[in-house]
């Protein structure tokens, strides 16, 4: 029950885009088509759903404080925390190229279409933004990990074909100029998340 | 060398790997003990701050004496007040192998109770007697904490200090306030006939201006239900642990 | 002077003509969650000022020894210790903002500007011209925090820098802080509407459709 507690959490309660902003950039500046999205998006669930977990062993059994101490009792002292972003960032960026070789051999459509965004995945906030928030919730358990991961990815998958949905129908509007693209679209992403805060406070 | 070789490149991730290696950890060496101490200064001034020296009061004295309020002075004070600071056990005897300050709360209450030892702080202050008691427990969204100091009866709410992780601005987050906080003044964690009650916070309070100190309520906040239980529950769960220890005291005085 | 009007323009365009949020949007994600109040704003943009100038001056320094191969990684590593090194002294100096930073500090690293200043301007120019770009759009950026943290913490908690601004006889007249302003929805319109006003006073701006 917990556990899928926190999977609703993290889709639409914690959502990754319309509580924290995160993996916005690259998305917002480019692509307007909900094809895009989502490809992209299911790329970014994958990555999610994978670092995450990773990244959560690495910090239990390397980067906390303490954490070393299955090699040599004698290790109790070190805390290698400071590493946490590194090491978090060298797992999303390998495990972002092992996608990428994935998606190339068996849907090279797709890799065409998502051309540069994949290799941007790396640097999408929300990737290792999903790392950092796990390290900060304290998980016990690797299988917390694993659906806060899926859970993020899924409600950022959402947000951005919501998003893209709504700026192939704006397209055909009379939007005035200083807000055309980049400003009504803020706007817009603004009232999505005012519609989402009505999930807070959902007890299951 | 060309640069696209194979040495080449390994030759030259491996120097920016040692320099980056080497540049992070003499910061974290030089840089941890200020940060210790950041962290030390906290904990000393919250506790400070529920029996009522809170920083506007600590630095009118240090100005009395022609000093700054820093680090130091903090710790002087918190030592010159707290006299006593106790690791309980489950049975209220004190485990004098554990420092009290350094418990780390949030792993602490995960313990089971055979092993939780529970911190209280005991200050002296103008002949009067306090106990401080740090709080741990579960907001709306994340952890809430804070600390909740006694009077000599072990009864009456001297002070209270909360925080929070990540409860909503406005609502749960008022929770660290300075309105919520006066709710507690005075309040009893004992009834008339001894039971312990704890410190209840209900929406539909009988008693909206807080004048019965009697009653274990105080007002909920509107739209923060499930902070406010976190805040009754926390407060209930953690007392708990110490009402051996308590009624000792109690027991003393009669 | 070419010289000198060169750097200016580095100094100048990312603050309005070139804005690396409203115009190259990039930084947005951390641009949003730290505008609640005007002190962690103006820390950040601080902090991402000095990473994204020393990341620049640094890579540009190394620009013509790093192998091809490994370019992203070299860069993140880079980023990822000055970041580090940069949250480990907020941590000793100013503890309790670093707190209410928490994980946007660590989130510079992907901080879209960084990265793409380091492609786009740091691996084809001098290290000087370099920093130079990188302090412009870091402190684009930083305008653009305070000014949305500023009507934030204004509007939604009636203080600026945590002390209280407006007086007390305006709460009584009935006014009541919006503590709207405070939640996450409120800083995207907010940002929306900061877009407007750039564009419709710089008309230039404006996306063709």
């Amino acid at each position: 029950m917990e556990l899928f507690n926190l999977f609703v959490r993290s889709i639409f309660i914690e959502n990754m885009v319309f509580a924290f902003f995160l993996g916005m950039c690259s998305y917002l500046a480019v692509s307007k088509k909900v094809k895009t999205a989502v490809g992209l998006g299911a790329a970014v669930v994958f990555v999610l759903a994978i670092t995450a977990p990773v990244n959560f062993l690495i910090d239990k059994y390397l980067l906390q404080p303490g954490a070393l101490q299955w090699l040599d009792p004698s290790f109790a002292n070190i805390d290698l925390s400071f590493l946490s972003f590194i090491m978090f960032i060298a797992v999303i960026a390998a495990m972002v190229q092992l996608v990428e070789m994935f998606v190339e051999r068996f849907a090279p459509a797709l890799y065409a279409s998502l051309g540069i965004f994949l290799p941007l995945i790396a640097v999408n906030c929300a990737i290792l933004g999903g790392s950092l928030f796990m390290q900060q919730k304290e998980f016990t358990e690797v299988s917390q990990a694993v659906v806060y991961g899926l859970g993020s990815g899924i409600g950022w998958m959402i947000a951005i074909i919501l998003l893209a949905s709504i700026r192939e129908k704006i397209s055909y509007s009379n939007v005035p100029a200083p807000l055309r693209g980049l400003g009504i679209t803020f706007i817009i992403t603004g009232l999505m998340a005012i519609a989402f805060m009505s999930f807070m406070g959902i007890k299951i | 060398m060309d640069r696209n070789s194979n040495i080449y490149t390994l030759l030259f991730a491996s120097i920016v790997v040692v320099v980056s290696a080497t540049l992070l950890v003499s910061a974290v060496t030089i840089l941890k003990p200020a940060q210790e101490r950041n962290k030390r200064q906290e904990k000393m001034t919250d506790i400070l701050y529920t029996v009522g020296l809170n920083k506007e009061v600590l630095a009118k004295k240090a100005a009395e004496k022609g000093q700054d309020l820093n680090y130091k002075l903090i710790e002087s004070y918190f030592n010159q007040y707290f006299t006593k600071q106790y690791a309980l056990k489950k049975d209220g005897s004190v485990d004098k192998n554990v420092n009290a300050f350094n418990i780390k709360m949030k792993a602490e209450i995960k313990k089971p109770e055979d092993e939780q030892r529970c911190p209280i702080y005991i200050a002296d202050m103008d002949g009067k007697k306090y106990y401080v008691i740090p709080l741990y427990g579960k907001g709306l969204w994340d952890d809430i904490w804070g600390y909740i100091a006694l009077e000599q009866d072990v009864n009456t709410v001297k002070g209270v200090k909360f925080g929070h992780k990540g409860e909503t601005p406005g609502l749960g987050a008022e929770i660290t306030k300075k309105w919520f906080e006066n709710q507690f003044f005075g309040e009893k964690i004992y009834d008339k006939d001894g039971t312990f009650k704890g410190i209840v916070l209900l929406k539909t309070n009988k008693d909206p201006k807080n004048v019965d100190k009697e009653d274990h309520e105080i007002d909920a906040i509107s739209g923060a239900t499930l902070t406010s239980n976190g805040v009754t529950e926390m407060i209930q769960e953690r007392l708990k642990h110490y009402l051996p220890f308590f009624n000792k005291i109690r027991q003393q005085k009669n | 002077m070419a010289k000198k009007n060169k750097w200016q323009d580095l100094l100048k365009d990312p603050l309005n003509e070139n804005n690396p949020i409203t115009v190259q949007v990039l930084g947005i994600c951390s641009a949003l969650a730290i505008t609640v109040k005007l002190m962690p704003a103006i820390v950040m943009g601080l902090s991402v000022m000095v990473v994204v100038a020393f990341s620049n001056l640094i890579v540009s320094l190394m620009r013509n020894y790093i192998p091809n191969r490994i370019r992203i990684i070299v860069q993140l590593l880079v980023v990822a210790t000055l970041v580090i090194l940069v949250d480990q002294i907020l941590k000793a100096y100013a503890y309790d903002v670093s707190k209410q930073l928490s994980v946007f500090v660590g989130l510079i690293i992907t901080n879209c500007i960084v990265m793409g200043r380091l492609e786009a301007f740091a691996l084809a120019n001098k290290p000087w011209d370099s920093f130079l770009d990188g302090i412009g759009n870091g402190a684009g950026y930083a305008l653009v925090l305070i000014v949305v943290a500023f009507f934030r913490e204004l509007l939604g908690s009636g203080t600026l820098f945590d002390h209280k601004v407006i007086p007390q006889w305006v709460y009584d007249a009935g006014y009541v802080n919006n503590a709207m302003m405070l939640l996450p929805a409120m800083a995207l319109i907010s940002l929306g509407v900061l877009i407007w006003a750039q564009r419709s006073w710089f008309p230039q701006l404006t996306e063709k459709d």
